[in-house]
């Protein structure tokens, strides 16, 4: 046996490859998004077996008011788009664009969370809180998960206003706002989901 | 490896029309099923429910394209291949509750009819 003088042919590559830092956080970020709408199709799954479980309580008709939810979906909604103008502008390196976008981000998810607390408060007010029925059960877990992902939303929002304050927009609070700006867009698919499945088709 | 590089990046912030776009298509999107069902909805059930859903499936789809930024190139399709598995997921597990649990409730539990049931409402 002669070993070989040059070096065998790779066929697979031997040198790592050489990934920018943080270049797989965005795929991962995506990933950890899939697995939080996995915990949502388990909450609306929940409540839609659980939808007309009343136990002689009030149902949606007597509870809802959809003047609310228009009102709040509309708030989401301008909070969605006031995001992606903050990452234009950070796209721009423009910092002051930025913070000033993500302000207003900021407003439109607290307003949000504002409008839920008092829906919350109501119907607690009026009897119909999470332990009067299956139905108000399923309802506060999945309308109460989602505003808790809107509140540590903004407790994040916050964070990275006083980052980019701090250290500008250096690659690595791009990045993070980046994560941000995904998980702020999703939220408002699920209350998509939301405001049809639990509060309009409550009221067909 | 210029393929990892800054110049090539795959995740793109997208563009000033671009958000304005879904902006204009999500308010639509969210103008017609609320007036339909706060106008009373139609004549038909089916109808109305079918306008509902169809309008929120559309618009998951605008803010996926538009704000989400999805395409099938993006981080090198691993976006749409892992968002495609979960949707999968997401159908089975919803869709096999409900079917589950509907024939649960209409064939074990003749007492569901809540006339029948022994004590009335509480407090």
């Amino acid at each position: 046996m002669s070993t070989p003088s040059t070096q065998p042919a790779a066929y697979w590559e031997v040198e790592p490859h050489h990934h920018e830092d943080g270049a797989s956080t965005n795929i991962g970020f995506w990933v950890y998004l899939m697995s939080d709408c996995l915990m949502f199709a388990v909450l609306f799954a929940t409540f839609g077996v659980l939808h007309g479980s009343y136990a002689a309580g009030p149902g949606p008709k007597e509870l809802f008011d959809l003047e609310l939810v228009a009102l709040n979906t509309a708030f989401l909604l301008f909070s969605s788009i006031t995001y992606g103008f903050a990452m234009l502008c950070m796209a721009r390196d423009d910092q002051r664009g930025t913070l000033r976008w993500l302000a207003i981000t900021l407003v439109f998810g607290l307003l949000f969370l504002a409008v839920e607390l008092y829906e919350f408060h109501h119907l607690i007010h009026l009897g119909a809180g999470p332990q009067r029925s299956a139905f108000l059960s399923s309802f506060f877990a999945l309308v109460g998960t989602h505003g808790l992902h809107v509140a540590f939303g903004s407790i994040w929002l916050v964070t990275l206003m006083v980052q980019v304050n701090r250290k500008g927009l250096i690659p690595a609070n791009k990045r993070r706002l980046s994560c941000l700006s995904l998980f702020w867009h999703f939220l408002d698919v699920i209350w998509i989901g939301v405001f049809t499945l639990v509060y309009l088709m409550g009221m067909i | 490896m210029s393929a990892h590089s800054h110049d090539h990046d795959s995740h793109d912030h997208g563009s000033f029309r671009g958000y304005v776009t879904g902006f204009v298509l999500s308010v639509i999107l969210t103008a017609i099923p609320f007036a339909v069902v706060m106008g009373g909805g139609f004549d038909s059930r089916a109808l109305t429910v079918l306008v509902v859903i169809g309008c929120a499936i559309v618009q998951v789809l605008v803010h996926m394209v538009y704000f989400l930024h999805m395409n099938s190139h993006s981080e090198e399709g691993w976006t749409l291949i892992s968002t495609l598995f979960t949707v999968v997921i997401v159908v089975i597990m919803i869709a096999g509750s409900l079917w589950v649990m509907f024939h649960l409730n209409t064939n074990m539990m003749p007492q569901m009819n809540h006339d029948l049931l022994p004590i009335g409402p509480q407090s």
